[in-house]
């Protein structure tokens, strides 16, 4: 597709998403539809680092200090989200400083960043778990009904408005996927993502360069802890934090493709499907098959299909008119020996 | 400067100096701390003691990128490409960050500078996974030039190259003082191509400096035979050769 072909593309498929909630008015399927763009959001954030081999499974924290600091804001200082945010947003990025600059310095990568924020995941839900005067516990924990300005309290009780906003939020997560994808720090990530003392020999700061995309991946997950937390108004430890949210972003970036803009999109419409279907489908019978769905899928696709099915799928349709990037033909190469 | 690691002394008070626009080629057999060397000049490692002076600022101990910002360059002996980058992209990459970060334009030019100098496409698409084993070396020196160094450092370990290929090479660097009047610190163990090239000549053994001075001078230094004697020998007998030839005509 030419850029301006895409562009087109783009714009119908965008103004077809803001009219929707116009037209089709079934509450269910908007409430599908703002849990799909929020996790979107999400994923999106995560494959910031993730595709370019920062494997984080922290993220289940940065996304409950959003929806945690923002709700006890809001419910002990009466603090409006709108101030909460940013303020949560602030803390999950000092966390992922505090955490990425020691890694980063001293060369943690591979397996061993992936344990040192796996057990930022655990320390966070552990946290949360364990101030239960505050926090709820494992209960949760509810933001205070606002009794006046709704606008200020960022409560609203129609479907189609937090639609809109969940749209608002994930197209900006797109737009700084593609933003990130066009810079030169793309270009200096890929290189650090190979070889880090080559990518030094050419005048790449290594540890700030990825500090810079952690930090912008934590404060975008945070945001969407956040928001998450003021469409449900009901957020635990679990939904929101913890491994299990954290392995749930890798699966579903993985899945959907983690080099494509749309990839973690696709990732969610596939998780959030399952999830509900499961739900209606089996009822209370059917608690933590999603799991369980999850890990044998996950298994399959990084075999199978390492580009994810967004990805694949773009690469059979270009195939003739250009050769795929060489390194997502490694990962091909490196998931499948042999071919 | 000193380089311990452990009880091992890997460089002992080395002392030298390279004038500007000058090709000082740096030699020895394995192990006799040349690498060592050339990772303190780039900042891969730090000295034990000692300072290093570039353009009177103390660069001893400097971060690598601080290093390549301050105006030296550097290649790898094995060549270090960014495969998920294209040709002209892992050029552009050296050009914006080893520059200060200027501009993307700016690094776009200085990669279509550097990639003609070392005659490589400047096709923007071009896979990096195309290029041979002399390729990824030229590829190696635009990156290097692209950050716009005052001072290169050659790791040109010219093994693994045909004849035509380590002359065409050797070229190159003379090219590129030539030219563009950048400093040249080559570091090598074969010393034929080398002392065509070179303005002077350092020889490292065990961690120690045994001779510095002319080609031909050194190519005749006894202890230098000795070094390479049942090693390299012969190169060593027809670089002294050579450089006699040349120093008589």
């Amino acid at each position: 597709m030419t850029g301006q072909g895409r562009l087109a593309a783009w714009g119908v498929g965008l103004a077809a998403l803001v009219a929707l909630p116009f037209v089709y008015r079934d509450p269910y399927h908007l409430h599908i539809l703002v849990l799909i763009l929020i996790w979107s959001f999400a994923y999106t954030s995560w494959s910031m680092m993730g595709r370019f081999g920062l494997v984080s499974l922290g993220h289940g924290g940065f996304m409950g200090i959003g929806a945690y600091v923002t709700a006890l804001l809001w419910n002990h200082a009466g603090l409006s989200p709108w101030i909460g945010i940013p303020i949560s947003m602030a803390a999950a990025g000092a966390l992922a400083l505090i955490v990425g600059y020691p890694c980063f310095r001293f060369r943690i990568t591979g397996h061993y960043f992936v344990l040192v924020t796996l057990a930022l995941s655990g320390i966070v839900l552990q946290v949360i778990t364990a101030t239960r005067d505050y926090t709820g516990g494992s209960l949760g924990y509810t933001p205070n009904r606002a009794s006046g300005n709704k606008l200020l309290a960022l409560q609203f009780d129609d479907k189609t408005t937090w639609y809109l906003i969940a749209l608002g939020v994930w197209l900006f997560g797109i737009v700084v996927w593609h933003w990130v994808d066009r810079s030169m720090a793309r270009y200096a990530l890929e290189a650090i993502s190979e070889d880090e003392d080559a990518a030094a020999a050419a005048g790449v700061d290594v540890t700030a360069e990825k500090l810079k995309i952690t930090l912008l991946s934590a404060l975008m997950t945070a945001l969407a802890g956040a928001i998450y937390c003021q469409y449900q108004m009901f957020i635990t430890p679990d939904t929101v934090s913890g491994i299990a949210v954290s392995l749930q972003m890798v699966f579903a970036a993985i899945v959907g493709g983690l080099f494509v803009s749309l990839g973690p999109t696709v990732g969610a419409i596939i998780t959030i499907l399952l999830a509900e279907t499961l739900r209606i489908g089996f009822g209370t019978k059917a608690v933590g098959w999603d799991n369980l769905v999850y890990g044998v899928l996950l298994v399959l696709f990084i075999i199978f299909l390492p580009k994810g099915i967004l990805g694949s799928l773009l690469d059979r349709l270009k195939l003739q008119r250009k050769v795929p990037r060489a390194h997502e033909q490694k990962a091909v190469q490196v998931a499948r020996p042999g071919t | 400067m000193v380089k311990r690691f452990g009880g091992f002394t890997a460089v002992n008070n080395v002392s030298f100096q390279v004038d500007q626009g000058e090709i000082l080629g740096l030699i020895g057999p394995n192990g006799s701390g040349k690498s060592t060397i050339f990772n303190m000049l780039s900042g891969t490692l730090a000295p034990t003691s000692g300072s290093i002076m570039f353009s009177g600022h103390e660069i001893a101990g400097l971060a690598p990128h601080r290093i390549i910002n301050s105006g030296i360059g550097r290649t790898f002996q094995i060549p270090r490409p960014f495969r998920r980058l294209s040709i002209f992209e892992n050029v552009a990459l050296a050009g914006f960050y080893g520059q200060g970060r200027h501009s993307r334009a700016k690094a776009e030019e200085a990669a279509e500078r550097s990639l003609a100098m070392v005659g490589l496409p400047t096709d923007r698409h071009a896979s990096v996974d195309g290029l041979g084993a002399a390729g990824l070396k030229k590829l190696e020196l635009a990156k290097a030039l692209a950050t716009a160094p005052k001072l290169l450092l050659a790791d040109e370990s010219l093994g693994g190259l045909d004849e035509a290929e380590m002359d065409q090479a050797a070229d190159m660097l003379r090219n590129i003082r030539d030219e563009l009047g950048i400093t040249i610190i080559w570091v090598e163990h074969i010393m034929g191509v080398l002392m065509r090239v070179v303005d002077r000549v350092m020889v490292l053994d065990h961690g120690e400096k045994i001779s510095e001075g002319l080609p031909s001078a050194v190519a005749g230094d006894p202890r230098v035979i000795e070094v390479y004697l049942g090693t390299d020998a012969e190169t060593t007998q027809a670089a002294a050769a050579e450089a006699r030839r040349r120093a008589g005509g």
